[in-house]
C-alpha cells in the first residue's frame, strides 16, 4: 500500500475531524470526540511513518489533480519526511491524549477543538507535500490553524498582541519561503521536487535561494534574530497547543531547511554553512539567557526552544560544512546529531510544556513567583517535569545529553575540514554550544526549582491538587521515552540511518551491534558514551551508597525547622525569587542581549517607609532590530494612506500603469 | 633536533601571548607590572633560543638588552613613577574584562589567519613566530584602547614593542644596528611618556588620559 | 577479563578511600602553614563516620527530593572518579563514558544540589544554588573547550587513549597544553568550591557558595555529601596527574606488577596534589565573588586560546 496514501487519508480524515469538531464543540461530547479522534488518527499516521523510516521502501509518491496545472498536488513519502512525520505525530499522539485530561478545563472550548486537528493536518501536509505549490499552501494553512488557536484566549490583550505579532511574521517567513521556491524553480517553473531535484540551480541563485530558505524556515523555527514572535505565541496557546508548536512546529520548519539545503539546491558550497553556525549558535545563547531572565514558567520553555532549534542548526551548519568538503562520515555524524535532537527536542519539550499546563490548571498561574513547594502537592507532575528538566539540560543518563555529546563530537572533527575561516569557527561555535548547554541547566534549576521546590509563594500554589490521570499518563509516557531513548540511544541513532542517508548520502555506522550497546560515533579509541551502564553504576552506586548507611549507621530521621544558619524567616517572600537566582548571571551576561536596568530605592536608617527594587530587562534585539522596521513601516503606511483617497480614474490609472511597467520589464528581460 | 628547536621556540612564543593575555586579565598596576616583567623575560630567553638555534650571535646581544632594558630597568623606572606619584594602583577598564578578552581572542585568530595566509610558504619558524608576534603586538594595542590609567597604556605600547622584537628575531638576517636603534628609541619614548606622565599627574592630579579629552575643542 | 574486572573494582574502592585521605593532607598542610597544629591527617574519615551515625534532621518544607539527592550526587561523582584512569589506563570500563560525559556526570551533581539548595526555601540555599549555577555554567564550557585542545593533540576525548598518548614520545612541548592546564587548574579551583573561588572552611558567610547550599543538611545525608566533594577533588587532581603528569601510569595490557606500581606512584602524586593545593590555597586570597567570572572566563579564553593555538602548529605535519 502507498505510504504517501495513507499519509493523505489519515490528513483528510484528520480535516474531516475539524470540520465535525466545529458544530460538537459546544457540547461535552465534543472533547473526547475531537481529542480522541485524534489520538486515534495521530498514532495510526505514527505507524505508517515508522514502518516507512525503519522498512522504507523506495520513495512512495502520488499525484492528485488539485492545484497547479501541469504540476498537480504532488505528495510522496520518503525516509526524510517519514522521520519528522514521526516527530510530528508523536508529539501529536502525546497532546490529544494529554488534551482529554487537560481540556476538560478550557472555557471556550469552541475557539480550540475545530482547529486542533485542523493544525495537526496541516504539520502532515506540509511533511508530503512534494511540490513547492502545494507545500506553500500547506505551510500557510499550518500557520493559520495555529495562529487562531494562538487567539483561542483572545480576550487577553497580550494574547491579541502575539497574534498579531505571529501574523505578520508568518507571512513575512512565507514570503522568504516563496522567494527561495521560486529561486529554485527558476523562470521554466519546476515546481514539483522531482523537476527541482533533476535541474539545480546554478551556483549564484542556489546560494540566494539558500538563504531565503534559511530566514524563511528560520523565522518560522525561531532562529535569531527573527524569533520576537515565538516566546510570545507559543505560551498564548492552551498549553498541549503551546507544546505542539514548540516541540512540532518548528520541527517542521527544520524539515523545510534540510529539504531545500540538503535536498533540492544542489551541490553544497561551503560558504553558506558560515550563517547558518553563527545564527545558530547565536540563537542558542539569546535563547538560554532570555530563557533564564523570564519569570513566566510558559516563557521560559518558549525561550529554551530558540536555544534548543539554535543548537538543531549547528548540528545541520556542521553537516552542510562536512558535506561541502566531502567528508561525508563528519556530515553523516552531525546531520544525525541534529536528528536526534530534533526528536528528543519534541519529547521533552513536549513533556515539559504539558507540566507547565498541569501547574497552570492546579494553580492558575504562570509566574514563577507565585508559586512554589509544588512537588510536595503534585509529587507525580513533579516528577515528571524533573526527569524533563534534566533531559533538557543534558544530564546523563537520559536523552538530551545524547544528541548534544553527539553535536560537539562533530565539533571536534572540524579539524579536518580545509577551511580556514571554519577551523577557526568551529571551536568558537562548540565552545558556545557549551556555554549554553551549561546556563541551561542552571535555567532549568531555576526553571523547576522555583516553582516546584521551596515554600509556596501564594496561597493558589499552597492550595494546589495534583491534576487528572490521563494528564499524568501523557507526561508519564514521555519521560519514559526520554530515559529509554537516554539508555539505548543506538538504537535511536539506527533507526535514524534511512533518513541520514536521504540527506548527506551517507549514514554512520551501525550502533545496535556494538557490544554493551554503547555508542562509538567514529571509533572506539576516539569517543564512546554507554548509556546503558552509566544508568546501571549510577543507580547501583545510589542504592548501595544508601543500603549501607541505613543499615550500618542510622536511618533515624526527624523533622524541623529550618536552620538557615539560626535565623530562619517564616515569610516566603525571604526565599530566592526567579529574578534573584538569576542576579549573578543578569550581572554577567546581561549586558549582550539585554539593557538590564536596576533601581534601588532604599530608605535611609530610621525612615519607615518600605524599599523597593525594581527590575526591568529591554530586549536589545526588539529595540535596535525591529522598533526602525516598525517606524519605517508606519511612515510608508502614513505615504500609502493618500492612496485611499484618489479618483476611480486615477486608481484606473494606477493599474493601468502597473500593467505597462510589468510588461516592459518582461520585453527587456534578457 | 628540529623537532626540539620548534617545539621549544614555539613554547616561549607562545608563552608570550599567553602573558599578553595575563595583562589583560590583571587589575592591579603592580600586578600589571610584574606580568610584564615577566614576559620581558620570556622574551629575551625566546630570542637567545633564536639566537642559538639560527646560530647568530648577535641575537644574544638583542637577548641581554631585552632582559636589561625591559625586563629590569623599565619594569623598576615605572614601579618608581607609580610609587613616586602616588597613583591609584587599581587599573580602571574602559570594557570589562571578559569582553576585552573576547576581542583579544579574536585579535589573535586575525592574526593566524592573515600570517598563514600571506607567509604561508616562509621558513616554519619565521612563520610561527610571526603569527604570535603580530598577536601581542595587536594585543598590545588593545590593552592600550582599553585602559584608562596612563601607567598601564605605557605597559601596553611596552609590551607592543616585545612583540615587534620576537618577529624581527624571528625573521632571519635582520642586522644587530636596527635592533638597537629600535630597543633605543623605545627607552626614549619611555622618557618622553614619564616626563608626560609627570606634567598629567602636576597638572590635573590624576594619570587617567581621559582628563586630558576636556580640553579639547569641539567635543560635546 | 576477571582480572580487568578486579582492577576497576580496585579503582573504585581505590578512589573512595583515598579521597578523604586527599582532604586531610589539604587540611593538614594549610594548618601546618598557618602554624597550627591542626586536626590529623585521618580527621575526615572520623568525620564521615561521625555525621553517618548521627540522626538525619531535615527541614519541615523539604520535600523528596532533598532526601534522595544526597546520595545522586554521591553516586554520579563516584561514577564520573571512576572513570579516570588514575593508575592504568584501559580498564574494563574506561569506555563507557569519555571526558564529555565525565564533566556532564559532573553537571548532573551539581543539577541536583543546586535543586537541594532551592528545596528547602530559605535565603542561604537559594544564594548558594545561584552562585553555583552561574560558576557551573562558566566553569562546563570552560571543561569542553580544554577537551577541544587535548583532542586536537591526542585524537581522542577517551581518557585513557587521552593518557596513554601524553605518555607517549609523540607529544612534545606545546604552549597548547600549557593553557589547557593553567585553565584546567583553574576549572578545578572553581568546581571544587577552593580558594579564591570559594572557601570550603567557612559557614556564616556571605560569600560562600557551595557550604551555602548544602546548609540545611545534616546527620548522614551531609556525610554522604562531604564525602562526594572530597571525591570530587580526587577526580580534578587525578585527573591533572592523568593528562599533564601521567609518568607512572600503566598502559592497557601491562603487568599486574605495572599496575600495582602505577598505583603506589599515583597516590604518591595525588597526595603531592594535595600538599600544591593546600600551599596555594595559603598563599592567596579569597576574591570577591563577581570577580569569579573573570577568573573562571579567564580559564575559558585560555582553553580557546589553546586550541586556537594549535592550529598554528597544526599546520606543520
Amino acid at each position: 500500500m502507498n505510504g504517501a496514501a495513507l499519509c493523505l487519508a489519515g490528513d483528510a480524515a484528520l480535516l474531516a475531524l475539524a470540520v465535525a469538531g466545529a458544530p460538537t464543540s459546544a457540547r461535552p461530547l465534543g472533547r473526547p470526540l475531537v481529542y480522541g479522534g485524534s489520538l486515534v488518527l495521530s498514532l495510526a499516521l505514527l505507524a505508517v511513518a515508522a514502518e516507512a523510516l525503519l522498512f522504507g521502501g523506495p520513495g512512495a509518491s502520488l499525484v492528485l489533480p488539485l492545484g497547479l496545472p501541469w504540476v498537480g498536488a504532488r505528495f510522496s513519502l520518503d525516509a526524510l519526511s517519514a522521520f519528522f512525520l514521526v516527530v510530528v505525530n508523536l508529539s501529536a499522539a502525546a497532546a490529544s491524549l494529554y488534551a482529554l485530561g487537560y481540556g476538560r478545563h478550557e472555557h471556550d472550548p469552541q475557539r480550540v477543538l475545530p482547529f486542533f486537528p485542523a493544525f495537526l493536518a496541516g504539520m502532515n501536509l506540509v511533511l508530503v507535500a512534494a511540490d513547492a505549490y502545494t507545500f506553500l499552501l500547506s505551510w500557510e494553512f499550518m500557520s493559520l490553524a495555529s495562529w487562531a488557536l494562538v487567539m483561542a484566549h483572545h480576550r487577553d490583550g497580550q494574547n491579541a498582541r502575539a497574534g498579531y505579532v505571529y501574523l505578520v511574521m508568518a507571512s513575512f517567513g512565507t514570503f522568504a519561503l516563496l522567494i527561495a521556491f521560486a529561486l529554485l524553480a527558476g523562470l521554466d517553473g519546476h515546481f514539483a521536487f522531482e523537476a527541482i531535484r533533476a535541474a539545480p540551480p546554478a551556483a549564484t541563485v542556489a546560494i540566494l535561494a539558500l538563504v531565503a530558505a534559511l530566514v524563511g524556515a528560520g523565522s518560522k523555527a525561531g532562529l535569531a534574530p527573527l524569533h520576537v514572535w515565538l516566546p510570545l505565541a507559543h505560551p498564548a496557546a492552551p498549553s498541549h497547543v503551546s507544546a505542539l508548536m514548540s516541540g512540532a512546529m518548528t520541527k517542521v520548519a527544520v524539515y523545510a531547511f534540510i529539504r531545500i539545503a540538503f535536498d533540492l539546491a544542489g551541490p553544497p558550497d561551503w560558504r553558506f554553512s558560515i550563517p547558518v553556525l553563527v545564527v545558530g549558535a547565536a540563537s542558542g545563547l539569546i535563547g538560554v539567557l532570555q530563557a533564564l531572565m523570564d519569570a513566566d514558567l510558559k516563557r521560559v520553555l518558549a525561550y529554551s526552544t530558540i536555544e534548543n532549534i539554535g543548537l538543531i542548526f549547528v548540528g545541520l551548519g556542521l553537516a552542510y560544512a562536512f558535506r561541502a568538503s566531502g567528508l561525508d562520515a563528519a556530515a553523516a555524524l552531525a546531520m544525525t546529531a541534529a536528528l536526534l535532537h530534533v526528536f528528543n527536542h519534541a519529547l521533552f519539550k513536549s513533556l515539559l510544556f504539558f507540566g507547565s499546563g498541569a501547574v497552570l490548571t492546579a494553580t492558575g498561574e504562570r509566574r514563577l513567583n507565585r508559586l512554589g513547594g509544588l512537588l510536595n502537592r503534585m509529587p507525580a507532575t513533579g516528577l515528571f517535569m524533573l526527569v524533563g528538566a534534566a533531559a533538557i539540560s543534558a544530564l546523563p543518563p537520559l536523552n538530551g545529553f545524547v544528541s548534544e555529546w553527539m553535536i560537539l563530537q562533530a565539533v571536534l572533527l572540524s579539524p579536518a575540514l580545509p577551511q580556514w575561516t571554519l577551523k577557526i569557527l568551529a571551536p568558537a561555535v562548540g565552545a558556545s554550544v557549551a556555554l549554553t548547554a551549561a546556563l541551561a541547566a542552571a535555567c532549568f534549576v531555576r526553571a523547576f526549582g522555583i516553582p516546584f521546590l521551596g515554600r509556596p509563594r501564594s496561597d493558589a500554589a499552597a492550595k494546589a491538587e495534583e491534576v487528572d490521570r490521563i494528564s499524568l499518563a501523557a507526561m508519564g509516557g514521555l519521560a519514559l521515552l526520554c530515559l529509554i531513548f537516554g539508555i539505548f540511544p543506538g538504537q535511536a541513532i539506527d533507526a535514524l540511518r534511512a533518513a541520514v542517508d536521504q540527506a548527506i548520502g551517507a549514514h554512520m555506522p551501525t550502533q545496535s551491534s556494538i557490544a554493551w550497546l554503547s555508542i562509538e560515533p567514529v571509533a572506539a579509541s576516539r569517543s564512546s558514551y554507554n548509556g546503558l551502564l552509566v544508568a546501571l553504576f549510577i543507580a547501583l552506586s545510589a542504592i548501595m551508597a544508601a543500603t549501607i548507611i541505613h543499615r550500618f549507621a542510622t536511618a533515624a530521621l526527624r523533622r524541623a525547622p529550618a536552620w538557615d544558619c539560626g535565623f530562619p524567616d517564616p515569610a516566603p517572600n525571604t526565599q530566592y525569587s526567579a529574578e534573584s537566582f538569576s542576579q549573578p548571571v543578569r550581572r554577567v551576561f546581561g549586558r549582550i542581549a539585554f539593557t538590564p536596568e536596576e533601581r534601588i530605592d532604599m530608605p535611609r536608617p530610621g525612615e519607615t517607609r518600605a524599599a523597593y527594587f525594581d527590575l526591568r530587562l529591554g530586549d536589545r534585539i526588539w529595540t535596535t532590530g525591529y522598533l526602525p522596521i516598525l517606524k519605517v513601516v508606519e511612515r510608508a503606511a502614513t505615504l500609502l494612506n493618500h492612496l485611499q483617497f484618489l479618483t476611480i480614474r486615477q486608481y484606473l490609472s494606477v493599474v493601468f500603469g502597473a500593467l505597462v511597467a510589468l510588461l516592459v520589464v518582461l520585453a527587456s528581460w534578457p | 633536533m628540529k623537532g626540539l628547536a620548534f617545539d621549544v621556540s614555539h613554547l616561549l612564543a607562545g608563552g608570550l601571548v599567553l602573558l599578553s593575555f595575563v595583562q589583560l586579565y590583571q587589575n592591579r598596576l603592580y600586578a600589571l607590572l610584574n606580568v610584564y616583567s615577566l614576559q620581558a623575560f620570556v622574551l629575551a630567553l625566546s630570542v637567545a633560543w633564536q639566537a642559538f638555534v639560527q646560530d647568530e650571535s648577535h641575537l644574544y646581544v638583542t637577548a641581554f638588552i631585552a632582559f636589561l632594558f625591559k625586563a629590569i630597568v623599565v619594569p623598576t623606572a615605572l614601579h618608581r613613577v607609580i610609587v613616586q606619584l602616588g597613583i591609584q594602583r587599581d587599573v580602571e577598564n574602559v570594557v570589562g574584562v571578559g569582553p576585552t578578552m573576547l576581542a583579544g581572542l579574536a585579535l589573535v585568530a586575525l592574526a593566524e589567519v592573515v600570517m598563514l595566509r600571506i607567509a604561508g610558504d616562509a621558513d616554519v619558524l619565521a612563520r610561527e613566530d610571526l603569527a604570535f608576534a603580530l598577536s601581542v603586538v595587536l594585543l598590545g594595542l588593545l590593552m592600550m584602547v582599553v585602559r584608562r590609567n596612563a601607567v598601564s597604556m605605557v605597559v601596553g605600547f611596552m609590551s607592543l614593542e616585545n612583540g615587534l622584537i620576537l618577529a624581527a628575531a624571528g625573521a632571519k638576517g635582520m642586522p644587530l644596528v636596527v635592533e638597537i636603534s629600535v630597543a633605543f628609541s623605545v627607552l626614549v619614548a619611555l622618557v618622553v611618556i614619564g616626563v608626560f606622565l609627570f606634567r598629567i599627574s602636576e597638572t590635573f592630579a590624576t594619570v587617567d588620559a581621559e582628563a586630558l579629552d576636556s580640553f579639547r575643542d569641539g567635543r560635546r | 577479563m576477571i582480572v580487568d574486572l578486579v582492577f576497576q573494582l580496585l579503582q573504585m574502592t581505590l578512589v573512595i578511600m583515598v579521597a578523604p585521605l586527599l582532604t586531610g593532607v589539604v587540611r593538614a598542610t594549610k594548618a601546618r602553614l598557618n602554624r597550627r597544629r591542626g586536626p590529623p591527617v585521618l580527621q575526615p574519615y572520623l568525620d564521615l563516620v561521625r555525621l553517618a551515625r548521627k540522626e538525619a534532621i531535615i527541614a519541615d518544607s523539604a520535600s523528596w527530593l532533598f532526601r534522595i539527592t544526597p546520595y545522586i550526587v554521591f553516586a554520579s561523582t563516584w561514577v564520573a572518579t571512576a572513570l579516570i584512569p588514575t593508575f592504568a589506563t584501559g580498564l574494563l570500563f574506561s569506555w563507557s563514558a569519555d571526558l564529555i560525559a565525565i564533566i556532564a556526570l559532573l553537571g548532573a551533581g551539581r543539577f541536583f544540589l543546586a535543586l537541594a539548595g532551592l528545596d528547602v526555601g530559605t535565603s542561604f540555599g537559594g544564594l548558594g544554588s545561584s552562585r553555583e549555577s552561574l560558576f557551573g555554567a562558566l566553569a562546563e564550557p570552560a571543561m569542553i573547550v580544554i577537551v577541544f585542545t587535548l583532542a586536537l593533540v591526542a585524537g581522542s576525548t577517551q581518557l585513557s587513549t587521552v593518557a596513554a598518548f601524553m605518555t607517549s614520545s609523540a607529544v612534545g612541548l606545546r604552549v597548547s597544553l600549557a593553557m589547557a592546564l593553567v585553565a584546567l587548574i583553574i576549572v578545578a579551583l572553581a568546581e571544587n568550591g577552593r580558594i579564591p573561588v570559594d572557601n570550603p572552611s567557612t559557614h556564616l558567610e556571605l560569600t560562600m557558595v557551595h557550604e551555602a547550599m548544602i546548609l540545611e543538611y545534616s546527620g548522614r545525608h551531609l556525610a554522604v555529601i562531604e564525602l562526594a566533594a572530597m571525591l570530587k577533588l580526587a577526580l580534578y587532581i587525578s585527573l591533572i596527574i592523568c593528562v599533564f603528569i601521567p609518568w607512572g601510569l600503566a598502559i592497557a595490557d601491562a603487568s599486574v606488577a605495572d599496575r600495582l606500581f602505577g598505583a603506589f606512584v599515583f597516590l604518591a602524586k595525588l597526595l603531592a596534589g594535595g600538599v600544591a593545593l593546600g600551599v596555594f590555597e595559603t598563599s592567596i586570597a579569597k576574591m570577591r565573588v563577581f570577580r569569579v567570572p573573570d577568573f573562571v572566563g579567564a580559564a575559558l579564553m585560555l582553553g580557546f586560546l589553546g586550541a586556537l593555538l594549535l592550529f598554528v602548529s597544526r599546520t606543520l605535519k
